[in-house]
């Protein structure tokens, strides 16, 4: 265990895995992935991460991104972005991604669930006014389809529409023609994800190897 | 034998009545075969005839010339010859006997929801054989190893690689190999090794069987079969993952049991195996297992080469699917690795491509066929394990049975259990407690081990009667107790069931959103995990492979595009289907309209209105007339050809679905520019689904759109076509009529164009025709017009005419309003009145 060597204190470390849930190894691994791709400041920017390689290709680099500077995700109830975050930022929006534990209840179970659910829904409503709007939803669409050319644009509208007609449709049952369905709150976000089991893909394995001498 | 029949069946109900008389009817079938096979015990009957008569021919030719004709039997005008085409017959009865029982079985609801098929089947089968028996006959051998493994478990291997669902199962690879091999390799020692040690327990009169017998036994006994898994949890509805774990895993441990087989028969005659054969062993694991999947890998890459190529010749398309597959079964076969490895790569690997490549209709054929020559497969398999249960020679023994059949069950738990054990380490779901038994109990052993141990060869294995014994007891065992009971126990233990809802596009978005999303996070982690890899070979997979693969355009399309795609054309279909031509739902089929969610945009620049706006029965009439004009030109059938199936307009290829949208993209772009240049306000550009939705939310709306008054247009669309006099004529009759009538006609081409528009992009052939229907229909509204205002323009004949003149006149019009479809020069000449 290379990495663990490298630990700076275990005071602060037993005090991030109390707050992430990640096992001190873990917290080594990624610490110093952080160190990496911030190179070796304490504190981490968008560019650090847009810089990464593997990430270029993603569709929704620049959503993912985001999401590591938004205030909504530190458990912290605050608002709006920040322009860089702390080792300790970093951990708490990776423990989004953490795979829940062998024995839940239905309660802890739901839990997890909801704040799973609640990461997404933030990636989406980007101006924070707890509904994803149609525009937003388009934004969404387009990326998912920004790599596919010219063909996608016109047709990640129309699947946006579609979808957010299918939620519509969904929560609200019948509508007047004259009534405006002002976008997806989280409730009905919940509710149109239902039978995607969130709580058991949202996951990834957080190894207890060092790698990131392998990774670009 | 059919006052048996009435015994057998249990009277009261009236289903079980039913039941009593289907049964009759399929044992009158049966005593055909009887008597059929009687014929056959004596085919030297018949044979001696022939020769006898063909002798007498012969002597008569030989002896007088002159009298040669007379001598001759007189000419049969009926004659039986059964012997000729008994084979195919009496498959023909079987494969009968199996499509009936299966439609017999679904008659009563009651009885399949307490017994499984499976079970019912072979009670059916243990019947017949009985009855075959009782007619003395030789029971036919027909679980043969041949035909089993050549005919009937092929349709059943490929149907499941076609259809396997490659997300689950490529997310829990690492589960189901370590169940195939490590579960199946523990349970064939622990059997074998326990068995033997049984059988050399004094008082058991076994002491003749050696250990590799024993070995070889409880390789055999010890594979989950993956059709009586496949029979079994298609009634119970377990969850995706369980059911993919274990159907996952008796696919996969055919590799095992094959060379174990192999391995075990060649030793069990030399007697020593050595540590060498052990790794020889191994490596031949490696080489059966691996190159099973490539050589289905290859095959199943020919396949999807082939349907590149098959746009001209859509008819033979399913076919080369099917031969591809066969052939990749049997060259595995060829080779002693897995066939059914072979297969289910084979299916696995040509079905994205195949399905971009094919038809609509040939894909819908592929699935049908799969599904057609499974189910007869899977029913005929079980009614043949009864009737080979009736037949074959049997040595019971109390001892072996029981002890098989038990250990068979602890070993499957031991096995699970223990293995679960060390999975849930590296597992980031982990399975619980309810998820380890239901894998245990689904362990259903089948006819594949049935006819391995068929396969026996009788000299070497003194003992094979008494193990073929052993393994239908636990076949039985495994497929009536714990068949019948896992049903109950799965709703006893509260296991998760599947959702069988059909996915929705918001789903389809947030996954594909997932993988993104999980392989970003993964690369800001710096872990090379499950996603990277899986988004490598994606990229991978669209960048060069699919580009050799499939033709056309459609490599291109990314996987939620073709989704969409996807449940648009199904909606359209099911559109048609329900028969409504005008009244469009939108994508999904719902209360609420698009108005609702979109954001406030204001509506056009308002005018006021220019044309008579169409009353409501008005508005029927063009409904009807569109209607029927669907209806004629869809009825029109095409001559007979043998290559080509009847065009009908509806399910115009999916191929060209795609190339059509985009088609229409550059035609609405056009059309907004020739409607500005009427100035006639054409539609808000809006996404295709949005207009749709409005229109089915409201289908005035196109109406109701307001010309302003001096733009009326007067009708100097360039028709660039020498205007004959008759054309002129229909122009100068047009503008008599006056404004209104022209205005209508176009303000009609324009809504008839945009209802096609439209209307194409959900269905393609169908927007086509709507369009062309609905300029007919504008033209026709225009001479309508002027019957109504007593102008009496033309007699009929005439009025005609000089449509189908305006017809010739403006192709260019007529190319822009309807989709310049392939069929459509026969629109054209056809007249549009109805």
């Amino acid at each position: 265990m290379g990495a663990l060597q490298s630990l700076p204190d275990e005071p602060e470390y037993r005090d991030l895995s109390e707050k992430t849930g990640f096992s001190f190894e873990q917290i080594g691994i990624l610490h110093k992935r952080f160190k990496q791709l911030s190179h070796n400041e304490d504190t981490l920017r968008r560019d650090d991460l847009n810089t990464i390689p593997d990430l270029s290709c993603n569709p929704i680099r620049t959503q993912i991104i985001e999401a590591f500077f938004d205030k909504r995700n530190f458990h912290q109830n605050g608002e709006g972005t920040v322009q860089e975050i702390s080792f300790e930022e970093f951990l708490v929006v990776m423990s989004h991604f953490r795979p829940p534990a062998l024995d839940m209840t239905e309660e802890q179970r739901e839990i997890i669930r909801r704040e799973k659910l609640r990461f997404l829904f933030n990636m989406h409503d980007t101006d924070n006014d707890g509904t994803i709007t149609l525009e937003e939803y388009r934004h969404v669409v387009e990326e998912l389809l920004s790599r596919s050319g010219a063909l996608g644009k016109e047709t990640a509208k129309g699947i946006a529409d579609a979808a957010m007609l299918e939620v519509a449709s969904i929560s609200m049952g019948h509508m007047e023609p004259d009534e405006f369905y002002e976008g997806i709150t989280f409730e009905h976000f919940l509710k149109i994800l239902k039978d995607i089991e969130i709580e058991t893909r949202m996951n990834i394995r957080f190894l207890n190897m060092d790698t990131t001498n392998l990774c670009k | 034998m059919s006052v048996r029949v009435v015994l057998h069946s249990p009277s009261g109900s009236r289903s079980f009545l039913e039941r009593g008389l289907l049964l009759l009817v399929m044992l009158i079938f049966l005593e055909g075969t009887v008597l059929t096979l009687g014929a056959a015990s004596s085919p030297d009957i018949s044979a001696q005839d022939n020769t006898g008569g063909h002798d007498h021919r012969g002597i008569a030719g030989s002896h007088d010339h002159t009298n040669y004709t007379y001598t001759k039997k007189a000419f049969p005008v009926l004659s039986l010859d059964y012997h000729h085409i008994q084979v195919p017959f009496e498959i023909s009865l079987w494969v009968l006997l199996a499509s009936l029982m299966k439609l017999g079985f679904h008659l009563i609801p009651r009885l399949s929801s307490i017994v499984p098929e499976s079970c019912l089947l072979i009670v059916v089968g243990l019947l017949v054989g009985g009855l075959i028996k009782l007619a003395g006959e030789e029971v036919p051998p027909v679980l043969d190893s041949n035909l089993f493994f050549l005919c009937l478990l092929p349709p059943i291997i490929l149907d499941a690689g076609y259809f396997l669902p490659i997300r689950p199962f490529m997310e829990n690879i690492g589960t189901i190999l370590m169940f195939a091999v490590v579960g199946t390799l523990w349970n064939a020692f622990f059997v074998g090794g326990l068995l033997y040690a049984v059988c050399q327990i004094e008082g058991t009169y076994l002491s003749q069987v050696e250990l590799l017998p024993c070995l070889l036994f409880g390789s055999i006994i010890s594979a989950v079969d993956p059709v009586a898994v496949l029979a079994v949890f298609e009634e119970i509805h377990i969850n995706e993952l369980l059911h993919i774990l274990v159907f996952g895993e008796s696919l996969l441990n055919d590799a095992v049991t094959v060379v174990l087989y192999h391995l075990f028969e060649e030793y069990s005659g030399a007697g020593e195996v050595t540590p060498m054969d052990v790794v020889l062993g191994v490596i031949c694991f490696l080489i059966v297992s691996l190159g099973g999947i490539a050589v289905g890998a290859i095959y199943g890459i020919l396949a999807a080469f082939t349907s590149r190529f098959t746009s001209h010749t859509r008819v033979i398309e399913p076919l080369f699917m099917f031969v591809y597959s066969y052939m990749a079964y049997l060259s595995a076969e060829m080779f002693h690795l897995s066939g059914i490895m072979a297969l289910i790569a084979c299916g696995a690997v040509m079905r994205p491509y195949v399905e971009a490549n094919i038809s609509h209709k040939s894909h819908t054929t592929v699935k049908y066929f799969l599904k057609m020559w499974s189910s007869v497969s899977e029913t005929l398999i079980f009614i043949f394990l009864g009737v080979a249960t009736v037949a074959g020679p049997h040595a019971w023994n109390w001892t072996f049975v029981s002890v098989t059949v038990i250990l068979c069950l602890v070993s499957r738990v031991i096995g699970v259990v223990g293995l679960t054990f060390i999975i849930n380490k590296f597992r980031i779901v982990k399975l619980t407690t309810k998820d380890q038994f239901i894998v245990a109990y689904g362990g259903l052993r089948g006819a594949i081990a049935f006819s391995l141990g068929y396969l026996l060869d009788k000299d070497l294995f003194p003992m094979r009667t008494m193990f073929l014994t052993a393994i239908i007891t636990e076949i039985f065992f495994t497929v009536f107790v714990q068949g019948m009971t896992i049903k109950p126990l799965v709703d006893l233990l509260a296991v998760k069931k599947k959702q069988e809802a059909k996915r929705s596009i918001n789903e389809e978005i947030h996954t594909q959103f997932l993988d993104h999303l999980l392989t970003g996070i993964e690369d800001i982690c710096g872990h090379y995990g499950h996603h990277h890899w899986k988004d490598k070979l994606n990229r991978f997979n669209k960048k060069y492979i699919k580009k050799c693969l499939i033709a056309g355009e459609r490599y291109k399309e990314p996987q939620l595009i073709a989704f969409y795609h996807k449940m648009e054309f199904k909606q359209a279909i099911e559109l048609v289907e329900s028969g409504g031509g005008v009244k469009l739902p939108s994508a999904v089929p719902s209360q609420v309209s698009m108005q609702n969610i979109q954001p406030k945009k204001l509506p056009p620049p308002v005018a006021e209105r220019a044309l008579p706006q169409f009353t409501k029965g008005r508005e029927e009439e063009i409904r009807k007339i569109l209607r029927s004009n669907l209806q004629k030109t869809r009825q029109r059938l095409r001559s007979y050809n043998r290559h080509t199936l009847v065009a009908d307009p509806f399910e115009d290829g999916w191929n060209d679905f795609l190339l059509k949208k985009q088609r229409l993209i550059e035609l609405e772009k056009k059309m907004t520019e020739m409607s500005n240049y009427l100035t006639v306000p054409g539609a808000i550009p809006d996404s295709p689904t949005m207009c749709r939705a409005r229109l089915a939310s409201d289908p005035n709306a196109f109406y109701n759109i307001k010309a302003s008054s001096d733009g009326v247009p007067t009708i100097q669309v360039d028709l660039a076509s020498p205007q004959s006099p008759d054309s002129v004529n229909m122009l100068n009759e047009f503008s008599k009529e006056g404004h209104t009538g022209q205005g209508l006609g176009q303000r009609e081409g324009a809504t008839g164009k945009g209802l096609g528009q439209r209307e194409g992009a959900t269905g393609q052939g169908l927007g086509q025709r709507e369009g062309a229907t609905g300029l007919g229909l504008c033209q026709r509204e225009g001479a309508d017009r002027d019957e109504d205002q007593g102008l009496m323009m033309k007699p009929a004949g005439k009025g005609e005419k000089g449509e189908e003149e305006g017809g010739n006149k403006n192709p260019g019009l007529m190319r822009c309003l309807s989709d310049p479809g392939p069929s459509n020069e026969d629109e054209e000449d056809e007249p549009f009145l109805p």
